[in-house]
């Protein structure tokens, strides 16, 4: 490990090359199976030969029912894969691959997390928009207050939360309320989308404006509203190979299959849109 | 965190005295280096992070990113919330760490572990804790608010709450610490002189325990000014109810990292200013 760290010995990047030699052995130990496991089974399909050893996917939060499910599929397809998954804030993920962090392919919730690394170079390619999300408002089951449109949420006795303006959901309810021009003050911003459907969930809050696959993820918790305004507010969700991924035939199969009818078709089951 | 043998009367004796100081400086040159080097690399450990934030400081945008209405909202927020905070854990604190330490009585041991609990909790699961007990649909926050109409998420009166919360353990250890080094013998003799047990305490022991209370009170401050996961849980964040310094901090993070350099300074200097501010005057022993 020590010696990853010293060839490639950025100091700056200490942390992120550690977790870089791990997953190199990872994928050493996990490429060598795979090729064991080929020769035992040298009558498999013939695309699938060229993919093996770990794929490693940085992707949104909003992505991780549906992409845990995707990875499950992959690895049934292509045996000997393995696909590991970082899960977080589009932000911190683009923060974290342009300062070295090892990943094969980056997903994103916005393109404008997406441009941090695209401008940093460390894309390869251009990244391509595999699914939308739109918001809706998330509501108290059986929705007591009878909320029915965003201006509904205007009513000063409602405890409204949004996300803070910094992270794409408030971003994009703050650009869905601006387009109607309605002027909404909530109780709070919060700091991120789970956190506002979670004051739904315990009943702090009336109404929080959330993304419509939160609102699906989160079952019968919460009631979704669909509101028209939120067609002014849809997130693009763009996906990219990494210049630096290690296993790029990897990299690309998987993009694939989340392209694909089949990707497509668990994406829209958790209550995304299609591009 | 508790100094049992640093009791008021100590403590005075071995720094207050001038050639005695001199002396444990002549000392340093025999300190062992199995001790020193140690020493220096966990100071270094706690100095240099900050260092480096002066550093990467953007100095020259500083004044314009200070001059904004909304730092001199939460850190007004910030000042005032935790003082109450601390006033609030002061007025619980003080009597609990007396009934700590000075009554016996079944359960003790558990009672004390009940108190540090809050200590080894995730502030963001003592939030939802607080939510649970004291929220709308909480267990004793549904009454507040059907007989009282109080409601304390999202309110600056939640923010304190959550602070306190988390303080309170800070000052109930230390106090007690302090009440356990204090001998028990002059609460004794003012109850041979005809003292109530309420008097004993308030014209004795009070004063004989004032400065551990102080150096409680300086924790618990500190530990309620820069308190993140709670009050975000519980309280929420809007500017000038809510968003305290910390919550200002990390949502400036995310978007531009200089603003919450810049606010990360702000508070630093006005926390060291208090607490060098406040050890002049009451925490000598240090």
């Amino acid at each position: 490990m020590t010696r990853t760290a010293r060839r490639t010995g950025r100091p700056t990047q200490v942390a992120a090359l550690g977790v870089g030699a791990l997953l190199a052995l990872s994928a050493c130990s996990s490429s060598d199976d795979s090729s064991s496991a080929d020769s035992d089974s040298s009558a498999s399909a013939s695309a699938s030969d060229k993919v093996s050893g770990t794929v490693t996917v940085f992707a949104a939060a909003s992505l991780k029912e549906s992409f845990t499910a995707l990875g499950k599929e992959f690895e049934k397809a292509h045996p000997g894969t393995k696909v590991t998954f970082s899960f977080g804030g589009s932000d911190s993920l683009a923060a974290s691959i342009t300062g070295g962090a090892p990943a094969d392919v980056f997903a994103s919730a916005s393109p404008k997390t997406m441009a941090i690394v695209t401008d940093a170079g460390d894309a390869s390619g251009t990244p391509t928009t595999f699914v939308r999300n739109q918001l809706e408002i998330a509501t108290l089951p059986g929705n007591p207050d009878k909320i029915a449109s965003l201006e509904d949420l205007t009513g000063s006795s409602l405890k409204v939360v949004l996300c803070d303006r910094t992270v794409p959901c408030g971003a994009a309810a703050q650009k869905a309320l601006d387009a109607s021009k309605l002027k909404l003050t909530p109780v709070s911003y919060e700091q991120d989308v789970k956190a506002a459907l979670t004051k739904v969930e315990l009943k702090e809050a009336d109404a929080a404006v959330v993304y419509k696959t939160d609102v699906h993820a989160a079952g019968d918790k919460v009631e979704g509203v669909e509101f028209p305004e939120s067609a002014d507010a849809v997130n693009d969700y763009p996906i990219v190979r990494l210049k630096d991924a290690r296993n790029a035939e990897a990299a690309e199969a998987f993009i694939a299959l989340v392209r694909s009818a089949e990707g497509q078709k668990v994406l829209t089951g958790a209550g995304f849109l299609q591009p | 965190m508790t100094h049992p043998g640093k009791g008021p009367d100590g403590a005075a004796d071995t720094v207050r005295g001038g050639p005695r100081r001199r002396r444990v400086r002549a000392q340093v040159g025999g300190v062992p280096l199995p001790l020193l080097v140690p020493a220096l690399i966990g100071l270094a450990f706690l100095i240099v992070p900050l260092i480096a934030l002066l550093v990467r400081a953007p100095w020259r945008s500083l004044p314009e990113l200070l001059t904004s209405a909304e730092v001199w909202q939460a850190l007004r927020l910030s000042l005032v919330c935790a003082t109450a905070a601390t006033a609030v854990s002061m007025v619980v604190g003080v009597p609990l760490a007396w009934l700590l330490a000075r009554v016996e009585f079944p359960g003790r041991g558990l009672v004390r572990a009940l108190v540090t609990l809050p200590l080894v909790l995730p502030p963001v699961v003592g939030g939802v804790a607080l939510l649970m007990a004291l929220g709308r649909n909480g267990i004793v926050g549904r009454s507040l608010d059907s007989w009282f109409g109080v409601t304390l998420p999202f309110t600056t009166a939640g923010v304190v709450v959550a602070e306190a919360f988390v303080a309170l353990p800070f000052l109930v250890i230390t106090v007690e610490g302090t009440l356990r080094a204090a001998d028990p013998r002059y609460e004794e003799a003012a109850a041979t002189l005809g003292a109530s047990r309420f008097t004993a305490f308030r014209r004795v022991t009070l004063p004989l325990i004032a400065p551990g209370i102080a150096a409680g009170a300086v924790l618990a401050w500190a530990r309620a000014l820069g308190e993140f996961g709670a009050t975000i849980t519980f309280a929420g964040n809007f500017p000038g109810r809510t968003q305290t310094m910390p919550l200002a901090v990390y949502l400036a993070l995310q978007s531009d990292p200089e603003a919450a350099i810049a606010l990360s300074l702000v508070l630093l200097a006005v926390s060291v200013a208090v607490l060098a501010g406040l050890r002049d005057r009451w925490m000598t022993t240090g």
